[in-house]
């Protein structure tokens, strides 16, 4: 699954931190239990997007390059045998 | 003088004839390397540099205007072997000619020791190698920009590497050249220009390993000063293991060698992989813990006051006590059995990628001269290759194809 420019920058980091904000929330177990639910079902959900991130297999390879005007542009490029 | 030999002749004056000298000369020798030995060297008043490179047969007058010694990466001093390049100029009014130098480079290795050396002295004190100044690298960088060149075995192992760590993220290769005359300012420029995209969250700039003056590149001051400057944590990975170079001293990080730069910069997505498991695991442990807890207290409270409520009431509240338990645990059994398929499914998947179990499952892998063959194009009849099996290797020779 490609990443598709909808994924905002760091997610995968900010899911990793959400999910252990979570568990310690869980663990303190200072909210109701509404709540708890809730923010069981983002943690799996957000556990849910990083496995698929995980799986990820195509890695992207590209080549940085200048055009006539001088602006920057990337090209794809092939993995090297 | 007797012109009588040849009447056609053209009599110069000196003036002219200086001016046609000059003319060739300039024009012959506009751009020049030159090699020899320093002497006569002295650092005038007026703040350029005078001195003679010579050699066993001849000398060369030549000058270093004060605006370029601060390209100097090391100071001259008579009896330094260096090479010179610049261009030859010739002043009439003194009738002589003389090498104007751009640029001083020691020619070999005593020489590029000693300027190693002065560089790094120089630098250091300037702040350069600051541990304050370095920057963190990012935990999970998207985009990783990459300055080495774009043939060999080094861009190819970085790319294995990774796509074998953490496959979901985007290089950025800025090819340069990494040895010979000019190549640390393309490395330089390289690192401004991954800086001026602005979309890289780290850098890895490299080269396989070689001699000093392989590398030299990596101990000009100018891809120092670039290092330094990039807003973006740099790697600095040159193939060296036990030596440093100046452009390690300047980095945010300094790898031993391009393929543990590789290692360095993305982590191990099994390691994620399980740290995930784990997460998914302590979430529905907590949550069951949670709801057990809260289960216990409703109905704690409802056994304390059950005998001052109608008995309907109670029984109402202890059947939905039940149906939001069941619901649960509905949901959590659902939910992380679909992830714990997940899961497995990756973890089978990952482990099929690893080679020793392919080994395992009866496949044999073939190599040659050390390097692994994955392609019958690549063999020729009659050749002998490794066959390497689960448990041992066996030599063998190519019999027809």
């Amino acid at each position: 699954m490609p990443q598709t420019k909808k994924e905002k920058k760091g997610s995968f980091e900010k899911s990793l931190k959400r999910m252990e904000q979570i568990v310690e929330t869980l663990e303190r177990g200072d909210v109701p239990l509404e709540d708890a639910l809730t923010m069981y079902e983002e943690g799996i959900q957000l556990s849910k997007l990083c496995i698929d991130k995980l799986t990820q297999a195509e890695l992207k390879l590209k080549k940085l390059l200048r055009d006539v005007d001088g602006k920057f542009k990337l090209q794809d490029n092939e993995r090297p045998e | 003088m007797n012109t009588d030999s040849n009447p056609q002749a053209h009599v110069y004056s000196v003036t002219e004839i200086t001016r046609r000298i000059r003319g060739t000369l300039e024009r012959d020798f506009s751009e020049v390397w030159v090699q020899g030995e320093i002497s006569n060297f002295k650092h005038h008043t007026s703040g350029h540099l005078y001195f003679t490179i010579k050699d066993e047969g001849a000398r060369l007058s030549a000058v270093m205007w004060r605006s370029r010694i601060s390209a100097l990466p090391f100071t001259p001093q008579d009896g330094m072997k260096i090479i010179a390049h610049g261009r030859i100029t010739v002043y009439e009014v003194r009738g002589v000619y003389q090498l104007d130098v751009y640029r001083l480079q020691p020619m070999g290795i005593g020489e590029l020791q000693l300027a190693f050396e002065q560089l790094k002295e120089r630098l250091m004190r300037e702040g350069l190698f600051d541990p304050a100044h370095k920057k963190p690298l990012p935990e999970f960088p998207e985009r990783i920009g990459i300055v080495t060149s774009p043939t060999g075995a080094v861009l190819r192992d970085m790319i294995n590497i990774i796509a074998r760590r953490f496959p979901a993220v985007e290089l950025i290769l800025a090819p340069v050249r990494v040895q010979g005359y000019g190549a640390a300012d393309e490395i330089a420029q390289a690192i401004l220009d991954l800086n001026a995209y602005g979309e890289v969250d780290v850098i890895i700039v490299g080269r396989g390993g070689g001699s000093l003056e392989d590398l030299w590149a990596f101990n000009e001051e100018a891809v120092a000063r670039a290092i330094y400057q990039s807003n973006v944590p740099v790697v600095s990975a040159v193939g060296h293991e036990v030596d440093f170079s100046i452009s390690d001293f300047v980095a945010d990080l300094r790898a031993p060698t391009p393929s543990a730069a590789a290692e360095l910069v993305v982590r191990n997505r099994l390691e994620l992989l399980d740290i995930l498991r784990n997460y998914c695991y302590t979430m529905t442990q907590l949550l069951q813990e949670f709801t057990d807890s809260e289960r216990e207290k409703i109905l704690h409270f409802i056994e304390s006051y059950a005998f001052n409520q109608p008995r309907e009431l109670v029984r109402q509240h202890s059947q939905r006590v039940d149906e939001v338990d069941r619901r649960l645990r509905e949901l959590v059994r659902h939910r992380f059995e679909l992830l714990r398929g997940k899961a497995v499914e990756l973890g089978k998947r990952m482990e099929s990628m690893n080679p020793e179990l392919v080994l395992r499952r009866g496949y044999v892998l073939v190599y040659r001269d050390g390097k692994h063959i994955s392609s019958v194009k690549r063999l020729k009849v009659n050749e002998l290759v490794k066959m390497k099996f689960h448990d041992g290797v066996a030599e063998s020779r190519v019999e027809g194809k």
